[in-house]
């Protein structure tokens, strides 16, 4: 058995083999290559690429990093290529998981495209693998960074609430949502199964915990994905008819079980000189947001 | 069949009779009815198609980008706002070489909002990779859209069809549409340089070598020089199976006699034709070559066909800091030329308009760039 | 070559070249110490642990980007990161 937090599986379901080969440009300890290595329990997998870190990871020519179909296609645009290659397929009977793998910076300057597919409830899976901040050009704030989090444009802490990117695409009405964490593989890969046998518009916001952008070392990124669950910052939960805080995320419903938050925040450079009134205010957000999840399990019985 | 159809109208007969199987556009006006009529042919079932109500331009293009990598014949439609909306698809969909057909009803860019002609939308895809043709009447505008697919197709490049808001897009001609077999036996099976299948693990487009970036480049400027050839084979074969030849690149109009040439495109051109017919009447001789594709670029035969006469070019766009668009392109095959701009924003310009202006045009009496009609700008 | 060919790649391992070359610190098994968790294995990025006969594991150096991942996530210390020299 393979422990992944709270879930486990028999090692002989796990995906022994990921679909992004060795050897491919992703930094060391990159959370994108964690969690791409879940997409080989999907049949017939076709990739969409908007700009963003996994451009670079995909490989360079002539050498493809991935062993699976991939079309690169500009940023704002996934959703819609994908759309259109879900069309073609079904036309012609082809058989094929399309997923759009994005980063936070793709879902922002790609909202519009996002939603229109969503809306259509195109046949697509979405993962977006949000790393907290464009981190392709840089470190650049995105939509879904932390309060606080300093970036390269936000070098005195981000002013700007971070967006429930997740919660926003239920609220289309889809079939399918979920959030993930590379932290824990075994559950993304539940929700990636789960999602694959379900029609129409799946999306999976997948936490990506960056070593260069966060700045910790590259061999804390599971480790610090696992804090984020354990302290209540990042909530896993899935929709597929009913909505349901997730294992992992589970025991933490009881605040009193969390991790003190103070044990993620240490670990980043991105959170360094905190003072204590802001650690306070971001426990304060965490609570409205479990209050705000709970609610919805309540209310998606 | 002999039928009455507004441009819209004949284009989305086209895109059916040529079997398109992907459709997605984003309604802008004057395009709208093009996409409104497919999205009802679509439902009614008279078109084995699926269409994509896609939520911008961006995503239309993005979208027919999606089908036609996947192997199916795809269209998409915009105008002016729309287009330049959409406009970084439309270079990633040339530089990927993906063959696809886009119908551009020209419409100025705003502000001040306005829904009327001028070409300067359909122009700001000049250097893209686009082939890019455009209709002078409804027949034109069916015929460049079959031949489109084909072009396109065997150039491993997008085709667009040029036609004129309201003018040709709203105004009901009769045309003469084909039978679905005519057109099944002319329009041969889809073909494309690569797809994307499941299976079949290649990864398109990713990061390499800037000697690959430019290798394809060069491979694209060489691919659209043969287009040329290509077209005028085209248009030769599709006059052979339904009796209607337009020149290829260019059409002459009473050209070969002429001491005035006039260069100039879109459906004016057929009001410019009579004014040329009544000069002619009065002893002057002009004549047009008009230009029925702007890239690839008729260098060619602009430089036999307009030797030894004197040239003006009538823009419908004006290039900002410099003179007309097609000014700039057709000197740059055949050297001086008078520069006439009329027509922006919709502006009416008629067969007096026309008349008086080659008359002064023969009497030397334009500026070298002239904005038409001289009282408007005082 | 066709000029479609300059757009599409082929899979292929390496496509960043030799990326253990990137390593600063080598991941050392402790084959003594190991539960067979297999974790490691699971959770590395570059996916250059294999399972081996009896589910104990062998790492190929050529790709490993010495990232860590995998001793920090060992329940038992199995893995010892060991700086490489010059």
């Amino acid at each position: 058995m393979v422990a992944g937090g709270d879930v486990s599986m028999k090692i002989d379901e796990l995906p022994r083999r990921s679909s992004l080969l060795p050897g491919n440009p992703s930094c060391q300890g990159c959370p994108h290559a964690i969690g791409l290595k879940a997409l080989s329990v999907l049949e017939n997998p076709v990739l969409i690429i908007p700009a963003g870190c996994t451009t670079i990871i995909a490989g360079i020519h002539p050498k493809a990093a991935f062993n699976v179909p991939v079309l690169h296609v500009p940023f704002a645009s996934a959703a819609a290529v994908a759309s259109g290659l879900a069309a073609s397929y079904r036309k012609e009977g082809v058989e094929a998981s399309i997923v759009v793998w994005m980063g936070d910076g793709a879902a922002d300057i790609g909202f519009a495209t996002l939603s229109g597919a969503a809306v259509r409830n195109e046949d697509i899976i979405v993962v977006v693998s949000d790393n907290e901040a464009y981190m392709n050009t840089g470190i650049q704030s995105s939509s879904t960074t932390s309060w606080k989090a300093r970036t390269t444009t936000s070098p005195g802490g981000k002013s700007e609430e971070k967006k429930d990117l997740a919660a926003i695409m239920l609220m289309h009405r889809i079939p399918y949502a979920a959030t993930a964490s590379v932290g824990y593989l075994p559950d993304f890969i539940n929700k990636l199964k789960r999602a694959s046998e379900i029609d129409g518009f799946r999306f999976i916001h997948l936490h990506s915990p960056c070593p260069p952008g966060w700045r910790f070392d590259s061999s804390k990124t599971v480790e610090i994905a696992r804090l984020a669950v354990k302290t209540g910052a990042w909530i896993l939960w899935e929709y597929s008819g009913r909505f349901r805080i997730t294992s992992p995320s589970k025991p933490y419903k009881d605040g009193s079980k969390r991790v003190p938050l103070e044990e993620y925040i240490k670990t980043q450079g991105r959170f360094k000189g905190l003072s204590e009134e802001d650690v306070e205010e971001i426990k304060s957000k965490i609570e409205e947001q479990w209050k705000f999840l709970l609610a919805f399990e309540e209310i998606f019985r | 069949m002999r039928t009455l159809l507004t441009g819209n109208y004949a284009v989305a007969e086209a895109v059916k009779l040529s079997r398109a199987r992907v459709i997605a556009a984003y309604p802008i006006t004057p395009q709208t009815t093009i996409v409104e009529k497919l999205a009802e042919m679509v439902e009614k079932k008279e078109i084995d198609a699926e269409f994509i109500r896609v939520e911008s331009e961006h995503s239309a293009l993005a979208a027919v980008y999606g089908s036609a990598v996947a192997g199916l014949r795809s269209f998409t439609a915009t105008s002016s706002h729309g287009l330049l909306y959409m406009y970084e698809m439309v270079w990633w969909v040339a530089n990927a070489r993906v063959p696809l057909v886009m119908a551009v009803v020209t419409r100025t860019i705003g502000p001040p909002w306005n829904i009327h002609t001028d070409h300067t939308d359909l122009l700001t895809m000049r250097d893209s990779g686009w082939i890019i043709s455009m209709a002078e009447n409804v027949q034109e505008a069916f015929d460049l859209t079959v031949q489109g697919f084909r072009i396109s197709e065997e150039a491993g490049l997008p085709f667009t069809v040029g036609m004129d808001a309201f003018q040709l897009s709203h105004t009901a001609e009769v045309v003469d549409l084909p039978s679905q077999q005519d057109v099944d036996a002319w329009l041969p099976e889809r073909r494309q340089p690569y797809r994307i299948e499941p299976e079949d693990p290649v990864t398109v487009g990713c990061i390499g070598p800037n000697e690959y970036t430019a290798k394809l480049r060069c491979n694209m400027a060489r691919e659209m020089e043969k287009a040329k050839e290509l077209v005028n084979r085209v248009d030769e074969e599709f006059g052979k199976s339904f009796g209607r030849r337009y020149g290829g690149l260019v059409e002459e109009y009473r050209l070969e006699d002429a001491d005035y040439a006039v260069v100039m495109t879109g459906a004016w051109s057929g009001d410019a034709k009579d004014a040329i017919d009544m000069l002619r009447k009065e002893k002057l001789r002009v004549g047009m070559l008009r230009l029925r594709y702007f890239r690839p670029f008729p260098q060619k035969e602009l430089r036999k066909l307009l030797e030894e006469k004197e040239v003006l070019v009538v823009d419908r766009d004006f290039s900002m800091g410099h003179m007309g668009i097609l000014g700039i392109e057709v000197s740059s095959a055949i050297g001086d030329i008078t520069n006439v701009i009329a027509g922006i924003g919709g502006v009416d310009v008629g067969v007096d308009d026309f008349k008086m202006m080659f008359r002064k045009f023969a009497d030397k009496k334009l500026r070298k760039i002239e904005w038409w009609p001289e009282e408007m700008f005082l | 070559m066709k000029h479609s060919e300059y757009l599409i790649a082929k899979p292929s391992k390496g496509s960043a070249g030799q990326t253990g070359l990137w390593r600063s610190f080598r991941p050392v098994y402790h084959v003594e110490r190991c539960i067979r968790c297999l974790l490691c294995c699971f959770y590395c990025p570059e996916d250059v642990i294999e399972v081996h006969y009896h589910r104990f594991i062998l790492f190929h150096y050529e790709y490993c980007k010495g990232c860590g991942i995998c001793a920090s996530i060992c329940p038992e210390d199995a893995i010892e990161m060991v700086e490489e020299e010059e």
